[in-house]
């Protein structure tokens, strides 16, 4: 396992360089001087010279590269033109409406999609197993930013019983905060339930199927223990998988979401800084979030080998 | 054995026969948008704005006076320009890749394949979302940014495919006859790889459909007067108090479109597959 460890971690590494150089990459193609592009086409050439010297970008590309990882390692992010504040304190500040969104989120899909998940692999081929794969069909199809506004309609336009978007701050209380993120977390979460219904009910299926399900009750132990005590765990490597990929689209989608229910997270601040021309913002936020889905599937494949030992040998 | 032919079987596959007619009425909305609407998609009509449905205009107009039944046509025609050439980027890079990193084996196909997972931990919106924030908002960039998300997944699947086919005799044969690795990749490894290939080039088609959808509804997409079903759900979100039937059917379009294409995805992976085949 430490051998795993080791290279899994080595692994981290080169992911995070790579995808650092992609986002710093993806800035350089900019057509033009991206102290131009901020400023507008109507500024002077002395105003873009100056922005482009605070920015430290009239220095050579590798040099600013090695500005900025060197900086993001000790938690300077620069700063913002638009808001003419530290990145990092921009993005910490946000992450207190985002991270506890996601982890809502993760959470609702979670207890969705492994009850729905269970119950059709339990009734395979039944009346519910069917129900259960239709609607799992229809969730992935639905773009959730329409779900999110299906709720909107249903719950703030024609019932009026819970906020149409906003964000009261976790200052106006627990609950009102909490409240403000229902229907966010459940337009992602719902959504992401879909695939990771379709997931635990064939990993499940595919574990019910083997000889030693079959010794267990063959030995007597009743359908209900078998499932949590040796389906179950045998099913959770593939769903916690899928799980880790879908935080990605979970990042992804919250980016979308939290515009539609104007909430001050990272995917309104990165939308905001695009519109501002911000692109230092951008690339930080960018870089952030990508940042998490590498560590969170980092986490992820280490919690995978832990629980599956055939998974710690190198990759042919 | 007639019975086992594959018009029978898809006959019998209900995902298969529900997916193709919802992806046969996406694509009859898109042809017919290029040759008629009822009024111009972009036509703005203030004086008639917000109607509700009646004879005039079926599903009403907008907060500008636009045709909602006008806009949604030309929109489904924006759908399938952005799947058809975000899947097609996606294709030809991917199995160019995919074929060279199973026939060469060694360190090109470690190269490829890394670079594959590098850019599989990035969300593909997110990517988009970039892409747009630099190159600026509009349907080229966000095709440009889908098809590139695209890229690694099928070059995965053609070199998994890729490899079972060079390890089979026949492979080995045409090696053994003379053959480059160029010409055993497009006469044995392709034809092999194409259902496979079908049947995710189907899926991801709905996810450029969902994708494109976003990246509108960001601002990020199709710009005005271009129409797009994405685009048309934001505007119905400023008017959600106003004309709450203006958010309903936009969406109903991706989700009608997506859930054809998956539908007719799934049903192509059963039809396509030998193996689930042999195993009814």
């Amino acid at each position: 396992m430490a051998l795993y460890l080791i290279r899994r971690f080595l692994l981290l590494l080169a992911t995070l360089a790579f995808a650092s150089i992609v986002v710093f990459g993806v800035l350089e193609i900019l057509p033009g001087n991206a102290a131009q592009v901020m400023l507008g086409a109507s500024a002077t050439p002395e105003t873009v010279a100056a922005l482009a010297h605070k920015l430290g970008l009239d220095q050579g590309i590798v040099m600013r590269y090695a500005t900025w990882v060197g900086g993001a390692l000790h938690g300077d992010l620069g700063s913002s033109y638009a808001y003419d504040s530290p990145i990092a304190a921009l993005i910490a500040e946000r992450l207190a409406v985002s991270a506890p969104l996601a982890l809502l989120a993760m959470a609702i899909t979670t207890v969705v999609a492994l009850a729905a998940g269970v119950f059709a692999a339990q009734h395979r081929g039944r009346t519910g197993d069917v129900a259960v794969m239709s609607a799992s069909q229809i969730g992935l199809a639905v773009p959730n930013f329409w779900f999110a506004i299906l709720l909107i309609l249903l719950f703030a336009v024609h019932w009026r019983i819970a906020p149409s978007g906003g964000f009261p701050g976790w200052n106006a209380g627990i609950g009102r905060a909490l409240g403000a993120l229902m229907l966010p977390a459940l337009s992602l979460g719902l959504v992401q339930a879909a695939i990771l219904t379709r997931v635990t009910r064939s990993a499940l299926l595919e574990v019910l199927g083997e000889d030693f399900i079959r010794t267990a009750r063959a030995k007597g132990l009743s359908s209900r223990a078998t499932l949590w005590r040796h389906a179950l765990p045998n099913a959770l490597t593939p769903i916690l998988t899928i799980m880790g990929l879908q935080f990605a689209n979970l990042i992804a989608g919250a980016i979308v979401v939290e515009n539609v229910f104007t909430l001050p997270g990272i995917g309104r601040l990165v939308f905001q800084s695009i519109a501002n021309r911000d692109l230092l913002v951008v690339q930080d936020c960018v870089m952030f979030l990508v940042g998490v889905v590498i560590v969170v599937n980092f986490f992820v494949d280490i919690a995978c080998a832990a629980i599956d030992p055939r998974l710690r040998r190198p990759m042919t | 054995m007639s019975d086992d032919s594959f018009v029978a079987r898809a006959h019998r596959n209900a995902s298969f026969s529900f997916g193709a007619a919802l992806v046969a009425m996406l694509l009859l909305a898109a042809a017919l948008s290029l040759v008629w609407t009822p009024y111009s998609p972009a036509a703005i009509d203030v004086p008639h704005r917000l109607l509700e449905p009646s004879l005039a205009h079926w599903l009403g107009t907008d907060s500008l006076g636009h045709d909602v039944v006008s806009q949604l046509l030309a929109g489904a025609g924006v759908s399938i320009l952005v799947g058809v050439i975000a899947v097609g980027i996606g294709l030809i890079l991917g199995v160019a890749l995919g074929l060279i990193a199973a026939s060469s084996r060694g360190l090109v196909e470690v190269v490829i394949m890394n670079l594959c997972d590098f850019t599989f931990a990035f969300p593909a919106l997110l990517l988009a979302i970039m892409l747009t924030a630099v190159l600026g908002a509009g349907v080229v960039n966000a095709i440009m940014a889908i098809g590139v998300a695209n890229v690694p997944i099928f070059a995965r699947l053609t070199r998994a495919v890729g490899h079972g086919v060079l390890a089979r005799d026949y492979a080995l044969a045409a090696r053994a006859a003379g053959k480059g690795p160029t010409a055993i990749a497009l006469e044995h490894v392709l034809p092999n790889v194409a259902p496979a290939l079908i049947v995710q080039a189907t899926i991801q088609f709905a996810v450029a459909i969902l994708a494109e959808a976003a990246l509108s509804y960001l601002g990020l997409g199709a710009q005005p007067p271009e129409a797009s079903w994405g685009r048309m759900l934001s505007d119905a979100q400023q008017q959600m108090f106003v004309a709450p039937r203006l958010a309903v059917f936009p969406g109903l379009a991706v989700a009608l479109a997506v859930l054809g294409l998956n539908l007719l995805g799934d049903g192509l992976r059963d039809l396509l597959d030998p193996r689930l085949r042999a195993r009814r």
